[in-house]
């Protein structure tokens, strides 16, 4: 394909717009390996000395050896981290396998209640977040609960960790399960138009060959939609990792994910610019990720999403 | 089991789990939420020991002057941003729609503000708006200009730019997925009769590409009323109630207050305006597909 000559003002154009885009993220990159005092600091420009101290001080209570600079560790962002890395990949995981099956039956199979279903699904998409917090704040915490006085209750306190009276809400599970099913109705859509394209002579056939439906969906459809899968696991991914509002809610001392750590040390007076940003940067290194690695699939799901309403 | 009830069997087996998880996480809550908004509710109590209180929640949040001034900012900040996000999106869109070197690197940096979460997209912009030490305001330094006040007095402003900068790529790549898809014979006939481009623009691009726009900005309206954490870690609402979004209000209304039943009647308001908006992208998607298969049947008829 050849490609056109351009005057040299849509260059310049596109010049500003990729400075426009990239710029405040750059920012935040070159500042978290500045100290306070340079941010601070009246030197604007790209002059100091880079180091990698506010990472020391984010990851402090994980890292392994001993940080001269630091006498406490206060922030506990590693712990953070790793509740995120776990919410996250399972409730991902969770929604695409449960999402996946329902879309699949949704597009193949003639039922009673199919419509109803599907328009749900469509419906509930737009439930935001901070609607979904007040209620399950109050079932999470007071009625999704075993009883303090029964024995289970005690040994799941023991085993598994949680509030006293072992509720869902301080769990990881709490969250997850309200990741998966606020993203379940975007995968379940998403995926039905990737399964419609996958030609039903070949279920057929495999059909005849004497597999059962699991095994048709499992070993025929599944490999097929590859790269919806790919898209639906990006966009689950993110929500689940980026949330801030519910997981503040449902999570106690020990189940904090990464936002809520940011929100909380932003909130405070003196604000510690460079280590702040090295969270920041922390948390947005595996979107950053896979933006650059999977962008084709991330355009063919916010397209997908978007054009057929 | 036979292998036919099996076979009947098998949609519901396949649907059972999603059916379970939104049942319980999803809709349960909505009617809970729904069932408290009509009660008297404080968070340590349990549902079964609170009063019902009737309307009582929602007739004081339709009084209640703060409410209505964070009604009417989210009303403010929703559309503001989308109009703008429309117009400054697809008019790049229209302006970048050209055979050029690395359309796909652009994409990818495009997206890039729109990958990243919203708590940290609230800390940069937090941090460039800071009144001596953020960026904007040392650049105003050193040209010599006086600093701006920006989360101060400009606050809503300045959430609005935030949000453009992280939302306009949206709009302008569903703009560009759908000018490379509009007819190129239409395009081509309109080049031949010698219209200019601003001709080309205003009468084949746009009005081809209204379908794919009109749904384009009623979802981003929808998120639009779900932004919440970029506000929050910008201005926490404030200064004031200059920036206290619906979305912000219910989680202070619940947490800080502790009012679960006036935070739960607020709620049903969001949910019943998004109701609307959802409505009424079903309404125009069903009406261009009727639209378009009115055409195609005439083109048949005709031919």
């Amino acid at each position: 394909m050849a490609h056109e000559r351009q005057n040299p003002a849509f260059y310049a154009l596109l010049a500003v717009l990729i400075f426009m885009s990239v710029g405040p993220v750059l920012l935040m990159f070159v500042n978290s390996f500045k100290l306070d005092v340079d941010i601070i600091g009246g030197t604007t420009g790209l002059i100091f000395l880079p180091t990698i101290q506010n990472y020391e001080t984010a990851l402090c209570d994980i890292l392994w050896y001993e940080l001269d600079h630091l006498e406490f560790c206060s922030l506990k962002f590693g712990g953070a981290l790793i509740n995120s890395l776990i919410i996250s990949l399972i409730s991902t995981g969770l929604t695409l396998v449960i999402g996946c099956m329902a879309a699949y039956a949704l597009v193949r199979f003639r039922f009673f209640g199919r419509d109803t279903v599907s328009l749900t699904t469509l419906m509930v998409r737009m439930v935001p977040p901070a609607v979904l917090l007040v209620p399950v704040f109050g079932l999470w915490n007071n009625e999704f609960c075993i009883g303090k006085t029964t024995l289970v209750g005690g040994w799941i306190r023991d085993v598994f960790g949680g509030r006293g009276d072992v509720c869902l809400a301080g769990t990881h599970s709490g969250i997850i399960i309200i990741y998966v099913a606020m993203n379940l109705p975007f995968v379940i859509w998403i995926l039905q138009s990737f399964i419609v394209q996958v030609p039903r002579s070949l279920e057929e056939a495999a059909r005849v060959d004497g597999a059962g439906p699991f095994q048709v969906f499992f070993k025929i459809v599944l490999p097929l939609i590859q790269p919806g899968l790919a898209a639906a696991a990006i966009f689950t991914f993110r929500i689940a990792w980026n949330e801030y509002l519910l997981a503040s809610a449902l999570s106690d001392r020990n189940t904090k994910t990464v936002p809520i750590l940011i929100v909380n040390n932003m909130s405070e007076f003196n604000v510690e610019w460079g280590v702040i940003m090295a969270t920041g940067m922390l948390l947005a290194v595996p979107p950053i990720i896979f933006t650059l690695f999977a962008s084709r699939q991330i355009i063919t799901g916010m397209t997908a999403g978007a054009v057929k309403g | 089991m036979t292998a036919q009830t099996f076979n009947r069997m098998t949609p519901y087996l396949f649907l059972a789990p999603a059916a379970i998880t939104m049942g319980i996480a999803l809709l349960y809550p909505l009617g809970y939420m729904v069932y408290g908004s009509f009660r008297d509710w404080d968070p340590s109590q349990n549902i079964s020991e609170t009063d019902f209180v009737g309307l009582k929640n929602y007739v004081t949040l339709f009084f209640d002057p703060a409410f209505r001034e964070s009604l009417s900012v989210t009303l403010v900040f929703a559309f503001t941003v989308v109009v703008a996000e429309m117009v400054i999106g697809v008019g790049l869109a229209l302006l970048l729609d050209r055979n050029i070197r690395g359309i796909s690197v652009l994409r990818t940096l495009f997206i890039l503000p729109m990958m990243i979460a919203p708590v940290v997209v609230g800390l940069m912009w937090r941090y460039m708006y800071h009144p001596t030490v953020g960026t904007f305001n040392k650049t105003l330094k050193s040209l010599g200009f006086d600093g701006v006040d920006w989360l101060g007095q400009h606050a809503l402003l300045s959430v609005i730019i935030a949000d453009i900068w992280q939302w306009t790529p949206f709009i302008l790549i569903l703009a560009l997925a759908a000018l490379q898809s509009l007819p190129a014979s239409a395009l081509e006939a309109a080049r031949i009769d010698g219209a200019t481009a601003w001709q080309q623009i205003w009468h084949i691009k746009l009005p081809l590409m209204m379908p794919v726009l009109v749904v384009t900005a009623l979802l981003r309206l929808i998120d639009a009323f779900k932004v919440l954490e970029v506000i929050l870690v910008m201005t926490e609402g404030g200064p004031g109630l200059s920036t206290e979004i619906v979305a912000l209000r219910i989680s202070r209304t619940a947490t800080e207050f502790r009012e679960l039943g006036t935070a739960a009647a607020m709620s049903n308001y969001l949910l019943i305006l998004l109701l609307i908006l959802t409505l009424a992208m079903f309404a125009i998607a069903r009406i261009q597909d009727a639209r378009t298969a009115r055409l195609a049947r005439q083109v048949q008829e005709e031919g």
